[in-house]
């Protein structure tokens, strides 16, 4: 099963429950007394999804590793990199860098 | 940390277009590291007829390091990266290929890392990753980092590809499940990488990761722009339709 039918045949599955509920085929009672709130349901799932995601993505954007000694570190063997070159023999077309 | 299993071979793939500045310090740097692991390896240049006299300093390199340490297969024009690839694993004598970029943004040191990880379940492939421990980036604003990981953060939820950097380019695999993954992937250009990981796990491969630091390239051209977005997005639905 692709990826994308997994993900139809779950939205399906908890679209008819909803329709269900809201048609009032079963669990009439609990539907009366929750009407708007099941009614905006998927509404609402939506919008916890969306602040979830918001969430976790701006935390991981702020947590990210900035690396900043493994820049140094490899600006220092850049250095390195170009005397010992020099001195086997290599020729630097930029040697100006 | 001397490594004594000699029946091991790595040939580490280094596709390259313009990086003259470069490529003499990638070099210099595999050859230091993979020296003081002590494993067998070979450094496959694939240089497509770059502008800049590439392939003038990887001769160069090769005089310096010998002919098999530094094996030259460059092609006559930009034929792109998946195709750079196949080129170079059909002139590969080892039974690893480790695959990474030449513009110093991968650093040479973590391929010890990526051999242990291998060896220690027997992957299949080892994918380096940014998202994950101690692994990061530098050199990236706010706007690309929020881009890179929206966009991770929407591949995992529709995906689930068991890796957690897709895009990423340096990665060691087992020679023939290589070739059976880049047989297998339609996609060329920058989404390829992303299309490998999704395939392994599709083939039932079994991938370990490596944090890695990724250093933005400091020499030569970068080409991040909405072109990579759109193509990305694209490669992202037909994998979510396909797969
Ligand atoms: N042989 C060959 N190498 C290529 C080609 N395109 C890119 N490369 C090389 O592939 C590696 C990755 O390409 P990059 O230009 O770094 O791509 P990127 O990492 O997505 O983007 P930036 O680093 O931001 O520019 C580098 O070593 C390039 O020199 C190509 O058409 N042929
Ligand atoms: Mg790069």
């Amino acid at each position: 099963m692709t990826k994308l039918l997994e993900w139809l045949s779950a939205f399906i599955a908890l679209f008819s429950v909803w329709y269900l509920l809201i048609s009032k085929k079963v669990a009439r009672h609990f539907v009366s007394e929750n009407e708007t709130l099941i009614f905006y349901s998927p509404i609402i799932a939506v919008l916890l999804f969306g602040i979830y995601a918001a969430t976790v993505v701006l935390y991981r954007v702020f947590t990210f590793n900035d690396c900043e000694e493994a820049a140094k570190e490899l600006r220092k063997e850049i250095e390195e990199a170009r005397e010992d070159l020099r001195t086997k023999g290599f020729v630097f077309k930029n040697s100006d860098r | 940390m001397a490594n004594t299993d000699n029946s091991n071979k790595y040939s580490i793939l280094l596709p390259t277009y313009n990086e003259i500045d470069n490529l003499p310090i990638i070099i210099w740097l595999i050859v230091k590291y993979m020296g003081e692991s002590g494993s067998n390896y070979e450094i496959i240049i694939i240089d497509d007829g770059s502008p800049d006299g590439t392939l003038e300093a990887a001769k160069q390199l090769q005089k310096i390091y010998g002919e098999d340490k530094i094996v030259l297969r460059p092609r006559e024009k930009k034929l792109g990266l998946g195709t750079a690839y196949m080129h170079g694993i059909k002139h590969a004598s080892g039974n690893f290929i480790l695959l990474m970029d030449a513009d110093l943004s991968h650093h040479p040191k973590f391929i010890s890392q990526f051999i242990e990880k291998q060896k220690s379940e027997d992957f299949d492939v080892v994918s380096g990753t940014r998202y994950v421990g101690s692994g990061g980036v530098n050199g990236w604003d706010f706007k690309r980092k929020l881009i890179s990981r929206g966009a991770n953060f929407l591949t995992q939820l529709l995906l689930r590809p068991g890796a957690s950097d897709l895009t990423g380019s340096f990665r060691l695999y087992k020679k023939d499940v290589l070739q059976k993954l880049i047989e297998s992937c339609v996609s060329k250009g920058y989404v390829f990488q992303m299309e490998m990981i999704i395939r392994a796990r599709q083939l039932d491969y079994t991938i370990g990761e490596v944090p890695i630091t990724f250093v933005d390239r400091v020499y030569g051209e970068s080409k991040l722009g909405g072109t990579e977005i759109f193509h990305f997005v694209k490669a992202l639905l037909y994998l979510f339709a396909t797969t």
